[in-house]
């Protein structure tokens, strides 16, 4: 076989294609990952690390379910820990009608089996973050969840993946994705054409543009959350917090410092691969902040950046086997919360184009789900 | 409302204030920003208010920037002095903090005059509290009136000699002098000699330097290496080889110095395209005759552009400003003419300066155990050892441990981590690449952030 064929291409070497590209060699499947810039250099390696189960999309779930277990024995998979660590994820609720829909959910989750969400009262709360504003009425957590140090997961998991066989080729646009009348892919790159029966697209906010050239066109804009990293504080929080009706995530890092980030975006240009901080939204993330915990009058920000993400138009990822040709899959538009879901979806994806058949139901997640729908405004 | 100026300069030395004043007496709206709370830079600094005897001590150079403050004082720039600006965007939006407060301000073109950092000097020891760098020395002194007893000044480079000069005239002479340059250098140096004395006022002022130096009996060692400083909660000693072998000296004070570097803050943070310079051992931003990067409408004059010192940063700010002048269509193509003829004069002593000064082997590749960022103590062995496991770059490893995140923002290791990662992996420095600069550039505290001034667009916020 030469080098620029394989059972499987993958475009994009972020936390999604390098995790498949891992499971798919785990399986014995021979795999080349094509990526324009380098490994983990857009959300994959700058995200804030939340593994997050708590709050999901139920059609998410499955995946998130799958992907926990994997972060469970991450350092044992990859042999690095990959900065992972068991946290509380706490939402707080500052009004009794948010603590009411957080009921709700709860019930919802148990009705379908899930259990890993559960109701916190002020005082449990307190328990896990004592430097917290006494304004809240109680949370909704998932109490086995955690973080991890994003770039280095992603560049463990692609480690491991390297050792297992896969080829990484970094500096390198795939140009076009086609597939020739014998049914084999054929990806064009300035360093020749890989072929290759099966081709996973995982390129995240770049993703949309080989969709719509292999004809499933979908609803996706460039997205730039930011995030910033305080000063080091002593310990006041040991969870990752969010907070109903406000767009935050917070958290304190094992060093002290404080990543804050939760939605407020940037400036994308996916033209040029930038993604420019903005100073005015984020005023209103101090001030979030700063009234949930009154310790971070003390913080300075020490660093703000935004990562480029692709956005979907109803918030979800693609995942799963292309609608209209055989041996394409998809695994983009994770919408800024995709990278608990890495390890999961990798499996999952090198599982179905290794058997045939996906472990869990993919079906919310299918790239048709868009058709009929168009653009009016 | 953004208050719009045609100029903003960020930086008050000497490139910044020739650009400003230039550029004011063609009619552009000026505001120039900064940090200080009165004009000068660094090489001028505190220049209005220094008496009589502090510019005794500091010397005939040092006065040469009343005038240049003068000029700028008649001139109808505005000087926003107490201001640190945190961040450029590319919109030329300029984020800012005067008294405690966030400001902004938003520019058609930015002259980025931010001057040079001392290059930073590891080695076993330079942590330690008691170690301080030759540049801090003359801060003081300028600021302050200020000289330390009995301070022992390791390195190279003409500002070790200069402040030598001027601690022996205050009547607090260096207790040694550590001179690391090498006999290769001096032999290196020689070869641009001839080049160096159309530029003869400079090689006057380094003898006179010397002599002063030579006269007072200081104690000079030459050919220093392998330079350790020894303490265990602060400095207590400095050892050293020399040509007579090992020696130590007994000191409570150390000042290294290892020569100047651009500033390249404000010029990555924007993404302009830099080149690695083989004679100063140093990124520099790629600029054009007018001193334009790659980023239309940011300007660099000075040394934050490539190391040439006061008269040619006086030089180049003023072409700059003249180029502003002319865009306006009020520009005046003989004095231009006449500026480049000189800056070109000027720098003609660089290329001696260079080969003579060249930073120390041992500085620009630091032992294993060296600690490089001292923000986050990370020595040069770990990131050797990221380098090994396939870290391509000074952003990979930052990511992986921390080089370059605390809150320096990189300033003081980014070149020291970009040669050890380019050496590791036996690629040019210009490949191995540099830090991305995120902002702010200096930490700005949360509650400030908070009351940042609110814009009339702003995007809509989009839960995740």
């Amino acid at each position: 076989m030469s080098s620029h064929s394989a059972d499987l291409v993958i475009i994009g070497a972020g936390i999604h294609g390098c995790s498949a590209a891992l499971f798919a060699a785990l399986r014995g499947l021979s795999v080349v990952v094509i990526e324009k810039d380098s490994v983990a250099r857009h959300a994959s390696g700058v995200n804030a690390g939340g593994v997050r189960r708590l709050g999901r999309h139920f059609a998410e779930l499955p995946i998130s379910m799958r992907s926990m277990e994997i972060w469970h024995r991450i350092a044992d998979l990859v042999g690095d820990d990959c900065g992972f660590q068991v946290a509380p994820q706490i939402k707080l609720a500052l009004r009794e009608e948010h603590l009411e829909q957080m009921r709700r959910r709860v019930a919802a989750m148990n009705g379908l089996g899930y259990n890993h969400e559960t109701i916190l009262t002020p005082g449990q709360v307190r328990a896990h973050i004592p430097g917290v504003s006494d304004q809240i009425v109680g949370a909704i957590a998932s109490l086995e969840d955690g973080f991890a140090q994003p770039f280095q997961a992603t560049f463990a998991i692609h480690r491991k993946a390297r050792a297992l066989g896969a080829r990484f080729h970094e500096g390198l646009p795939a140009e076009t994705v086609r597939r020739d009348d014998g049914g084999i892919w054929a990806i064009e790159t300035a360093e020749g054409t890989f072929r290759t029966p099966n081709v996973l697209v995982a390129a995240g906010l770049w993703a949309g543009r080989f969709a719509e050239s292999l004809g499933e066109p979908v609803p996706m804009r460039p997205y730039a959350p930011m995030m910033m990293v305080t000063t080091r504080l002593r310990p006041f929080c040991n969870a990752v917090v969010g907070a109903a009706d406000m767009p935050l995530s917070f958290k304190q890092m094992p060093n002290g410092t404080v990543v804050i980030g939760g939605g407020r975006p940037g400036l994308p240009d996916p033209e040029t691969n930038r993604a420019e901080a903005t100073f005015a939204p984020l005023r209103l993330s101090a001030r979030i902040v700063a009234s949930l915990f009154p310790i971070m009058a003390e913080a300075s920000i020490v660093r703000v950046w935004a990562g480029l993400e692709g956005q979907m138009a109803d918030g979800i990822p693609v995942v799963g086997a292309s609608c209209r040709h055989p041996g394409l899959y998809y695994a983009f538009g994770f919408s800024a919360h995709g990278f608990q879901l890495g390890p999961g979806t990798g499996e999952i994806m090198a599982e179905l184009i290794a058997t045939g058949h996906p472990p869990v139901d993919l079906t919310p997640l299918r790239i048709d789900r868009f058709r009929g729908l168009h653009q009016v405004a | 409302m953004v208050l719009e100026i045609d100029v903003v300069v960020i930086g008050a030395g000497p490139a910044g204030l020739c650009a400003a004043t230039r550029a004011a007496q063609a009619g552009l709206s000026v505001v120039v920003l900064d940090e200080q709370a009165a004009p000068g830079g660094q090489i001028y600094r505190a220049v209005e208010a220094a008496s009589a005897a502090r510019r005794r001590i500091l010397g005939p150079d040092y006065e040469k920037g009343l005038d240049i403050v003068a000029a700028f004082r008649r001139s109808e720039a505005k000087l926003i002095s107490g201001a640190t600006v945190w961040n450029v965007a590319t919109d030329k939006l300029i984020d800012f903090s005067q008294s405690g407060q966030a400001q902004c301000v938003r520019a058609r073109a930015v002259v980025a005059a931010s001057g040079a950092l001392e290059r930073p000097s590891p080695m076993p020891g330079w942590t330690l509290p008691g170690v301080t760098t030759v540049g801090a020395l003359q801060i003081l002194l300028k600021s302050a009136g200020m000289v330390p007893d009995g301070v022992v000044l390791a390195g190279a480079g003409p500002l070790l000699w200069l402040v030598a000069a001027q601690l022996i005239a205050a009547g607090a002479p260096p207790l040694a002098i550590l001179d690391t340059v090498s006999p290769r250098q001096m032999l290196a140096a020689l070869r641009h000699l001839p080049r160096a004395l159309r530029a003869k006022a400079y090689i006057a002022k380094g003898r006179e330097m010397l002599a002063v130096v030579r006269a007072s009996g200081v104690p000079v060692h030459r050919y220093v290496r392998d330079i350790r400083i020894e303490g265990n909660t602060a400095v207590e000693a400095i050892s050293f080889k020399a040509a007579g072998g090992r020696l130590r000296i007994a000191t409570r004070a150390v000042a290294l110095h290892q020569g100047v570097i651009p500033n390249q803050q404000i010029s990555r943070l924007l993404r302009c395209e830099h080149v690695w310079d083989h004679g100063q051992h140093c990124f520099r931003p790629i600029l054009d005759e007018n001193f334009e990067t790659s980023e239309p409408g940011l300007y660099i004059a000075g040394d934050a552009g490539g190391i040439g010192g006061a008269k040619a940063a006086a030089l180049q700010g003023r072409i700059v400003g003249l180029h502003l002048a002319n865009l306006a269509g009020r520009g005046d193509p003989a004095e231009l003419r006449a500026a480049r003829t000189e800056l070109a004069r000027d720098l003609a002593i660089r290329p001696f300066l260079e080969a003579l000064y060249a930073p120390a082997r041992e500085i620009l590749a630091p032992a294993d155990g060296t600690i490089v960022c001292r923000c986050e103590e990370v020595t040069a062995g770990s990131i050797r050892t990221r380098v090994s496991v396939g870290a391509p770059g000074p952003n990979q490893v930052k990511s992986l441990i921390r080089t370059g995140m605390g809150p320096c923002q990189g300033r003081v290791c980014g070149v020291v981590v970009s040669s050890i990662i380019a050496a590791a992996r036996q690629e040019e420095p210009e490949r191995a690449d540099y830090y991305r600069i995120r902002p702010p550039l200096k930490p700005i505290p949360l509650t400030e952030l908070a009351e940042y001034p609110e814009m009339e667009f702003e995007i809509e916020a989009h839960e995740p």
